[in-house]
């Protein structure tokens, strides 16, 4: 320090001795040339370091200041993407977050709390056209990541109807097993049908097809391990099997073990650029012990009976998907079909505890099926309309009285009866995570009682948004 | 007989599961520039594909099970990542049982992470569009970024197929000599469009504009991924008295329909150039994507 400044103070006092006269041109003579000098040095520095990431600009050419300007512009961009310190907080592994806001408001003929399926045995559930005027629908929060190389974890809660939260999904996922394996296991919706595995914000229409209230009072969720595996094949050919607890109707749960198995294959392939499709079968197979419902007393207003069923409930799924885009581009327009068909297949015994006759026991042989079609066109950017054709068979009732009791009329819920809907769809959506929808169903669910029903939903996505399935 | 036809059948099937890996490596691309360039690098060594083709928007893809079924039989899945895939990429991911091409794998290139973003978001919100957090994605239009992929690409190749490595590294030296000697041949080619003003649909040309010292004066969507609006293209027709530009650009897969009606009201040429490879009929590979690109936006300067 102390020598520094003595150097400091003796070269002050030997320019002032040197330099008497136009000492200051002299300095900012000096001066410009130690700038210039910097300026070019400047310069070819930054030549050297842009070089290294691209080439210089040509040769010969003198360089402008503009054009460093813009040089160094680039470098900050560059060096910005190359120093960016990696996050070193706890929070840098938050999993990813999506939230669906979604809600409804419905005008309703007829009295959502008297719905039923005529010639169906109730499944329960989210069965019903839900509730009039203003309504929350399912909102949902979605968290998921990487658990580990191995994992992957995933879980969904949603708000329903009755304000209470549940957990729609909680699953594992495997990401490292060989050979087109995949596991997962926890509580997911099940692969047995086309849109059974797909959240409800991505459906076409904002209600499930008749035949899943029907056949399962909503989407079948399941608890347990599904294991797919994927062909190796030029083709998309797909087999499955899932062990779950079979606690959903039409199943029933009861103790330990696999209350319920499903095997399931699909395949499918494109049609040129423009076209692909999507099909497949699955199969499900579960117990019901003590399967319990209300059955309205015939005889007498207000009065219902428990009834219940025990036996074997065996239902088959077959779908088709086809889906087109002019090149695969369905920006401006885009088409889909998409058809299912459900058959069921229950065999075993009704228990009546029946307030007029006493307690009763029959035989219960029941075959109930079900289909829809549905198309939805996109006719303009944002603008898509859908038409949606659903078609139940409550099937033949074969009910036989083991102890004399019981009669066919004590169980006027199973009365033969072919219920329909006819569904119609136009929605709007500003962008892919916004849209807003206008329905109107025609809706003969029960004998003697059409619904006009009229809705209007939005649908909002937040944060990240996850793909969607084909 | 039947039992014995089903035993025979079973036993084929199990060989034909268990056969060792083919020697060529099936490499499967997202976008088509990755494929060109992995053929550029492979040659006849590698099965290449990509997964879409230049008439399609690659924001904008179904997860078809077409897609999954070629995923599941790559050896090397090579992205531009950037949130680019985003729509459909991890459907694909997760459903083809693959796990050599998973996220961190070696059978899984990105390719955006390797060159100088452009258009980094200060701030992160969708009220400002369909905004990448990572910077914008559409990194293949500036030939320079070839480079750097295509050397880390010839690199990852040798990793996976170590008996060719050395025949990588020497097509890929070979490339770049190539590609060095037409840039240079672009670049005196496109001195004319330097300082040219042009609005483009979308905002996926911003390395091409940066790279040959165009201009964007804006872009025909109101914000990145929405569509072209009546009200938007009006006051960009205001902005274009202020500032005129000298053409309205597209790729194949835009809609024509907002492109042709700012050029007829502001009197400038609609171009619409490929946006990577098989985009247009002339841009069969990597050298000729460029040179179609560089003889339209000349074209349209006439």
């Amino acid at each position: 320090m102390s020598i520094a400044l003595a150097i400091g103070v003796a070269s002050t006092l030997c320019a002032r001795a040197a330099g008497a006269t136009g000492s200051e041109a002299e300095q900012l003579r000096a001066e410009l040339a130690a700038t210039r000098a910097a300026f070019e040095t400047r310069i070819a520095a930054l030549e050297a370091r842009l070089g290294a990431i691209e080439t210089p600009p040509t040769k010969g050419e003198p360089v402008r200041s503009e054009q460093l300007d813009t040089i160094e512009s680039r470098l900050q961009q560059v060096e910005i993407v190359a120093n960016q310190p990696p996050q070193t907080s706890a929070n840098a592994f938050n999993p990813q977050m999506s939230v669906i806001l979604a809600g409804t408001w419905a005008n309703l003929d007829e009295n959502p709390d008297d719905y039923m399926l005529g010639g169906f045995v109730p499944a329960g559930g989210e069965g019903g056209p839900g509730e009039r005027g203003f309504s929350l629908g399912e909102t949902e929060l979605t968290l998921s990541a990487s658990i580990d190389p191995l994992f992957y974890g995933q879980v969904t809660f949603a708000v329903d109807a009755g304000d209470e939260i549940s957990a729609e999904e909680a699953l594992v996922r495997t990401s490292a097993l060989p050979d087109g394996f995949t596991a997962q296991f926890g509580r997911f919706y099940s692969a047995l049908a086309y849109q059974n595995a797909q959240h409800a914000h991505t459906w076409d229409f904002s209600d499930i097809p008749l035949v899943y209230q029907a056949m399962f009072g909503g989407q079948y969720k399941t608890e347990g391990l599904q294991l797919k595996w994927l062909a190796p094949l030029e083709q998309f050919v797909e087999l499955g099997v899932e062990f779950g607890n079979g606690d959903q109707f039409p199943g029933q749960d009861d103790g330990n073990g696999v209350g319920a198995y499903t095997l399931f294959a699909s395949t499918g392939n494109d049609i040129g650029a423009s076209a692909s499709w999507k099909g497949g079968i699955a199969w499900l197979g579960t117990e019901a012990g003590s399967r319990v419902y209300a059955e309205p007393d015939p005889s007498r207003q207000d009065v219902s009976n428990p009834t219940e069923f025990n036996g074997d409930s065996t239902t088959w799924n077959t779908y088709l998907v086809y889906k087109w885009a002019p090149n695969g581009n369905g920006q401006e327009h885009h088409f889909t079909l998409q058809g299912e068909y459900f058959d069921r297949h229950e065999d075993g015994v009704m228990l009546q505890l029946n307030t007029s006759r006493g307690n009763g026991r029959s035989s219960y042989r029941g075959d109930p099926s079900g289909w829809y079609l549905q198309g939805v066109y996109q006719f303009m950017p944002r603008w898509r309309v859908g038409l949606r054709y659903d078609s139940l068979d409550s099937g033949t009732l074969r009910l036989r009285s083991l102890d004399g009791v019981l009669r066919d009329a004590d169980f006027p819920t199973l009365a033969t009866y072919d219920p329909d809907r006819t569904t119609l769809m136009l929605d709007y959506s500003p962008t892919e995570y916004s849209r807003l929808r206008l329905q109107y169903a025609h809706d003969q669910s029960a004998p003697g009682a059409t619904d006009q029903q009229l809705y209007l939903q939005y649908l909002m996505s937040l944060g990240a948004h996850g793909a969607h399935q084909f | 007989m039947k039992h014995l036809l089903s035993r025979t059948w079973f036993i084929g099937v199990l060989a034909a599961l268990c056969m060792p890996a083919q020697a060529a490596l099936n490499v499967l691309s997202c976008e088509a520039e990755w494929a060109a360039l992995a053929s550029e690098i492979g040659g006849k060594r590698l099965n290449v594909s990509s997964a879409t083709t230049g008439q399609q928007d690659p924001h904008r893809i179904e997860a078809r099970p077409s897609l999954i079924a070629r995923v599941r039989n790559a050896d090397l899945l090579v992205c531009t990542g950037l949130d680019l895939e985003a729509g459909w990429l991890p459907v694909l991911l997760q459903q083809s049982g693959n796990r050599r091409i998973q996220p961190g794998q070696p059978g899984n290139f990105v390719a955006g992470n390797l060159v100088p973003r452009l258009e980094l978001p200060t701030q992160l919100d969708r009220a400002q569009g369909d905004v990448h957090g990572s910077g914008n994605p559409h990194i293949q239009l500036n030939p320079h970024n070839l480079v750097p992929v295509g050397e880390a690409l010839a690199t990852r190749l040798g990793e996976l197929d170590p008996a060719n490595a050395e025949a990588y590294r020497a097509a890929y030296a070979d490339f770049r000599a190539r590609l060095e000697f037409a840039m240079q041949r672009w670049e005196q080619q496109a001195v004319a469009l330097n300082g040219v003003g042009v609005i483009a649909h979308h905002k996926d040309m911003v390395y091409l504009f940066d790279w040959l010292g165009m201009r964007e004066i804006g872009n025909l969507e109101p914000k990145p991924g929405l569509e072209p609006s009546s009200a938007h293209l009006a006051a960009l027709l205001q902005q274009l008295r202020q500032d005129p530009a000298r053409m309205v650009l597209h790729t194949p897969y835009q809609s024509e329909r907002a492109s042709q009606w700012l050029s007829a009201q502001a009197s400038i040429p609609a171009v619409m150039i490929p946006n990577t490879v098989g985009g247009t009929d002339a841009a069969t590979d990597l050298f000729t994507l460029f040179e179609d690109i560089i003889s339209r936006l000349l074209g349209g300067l006439q």
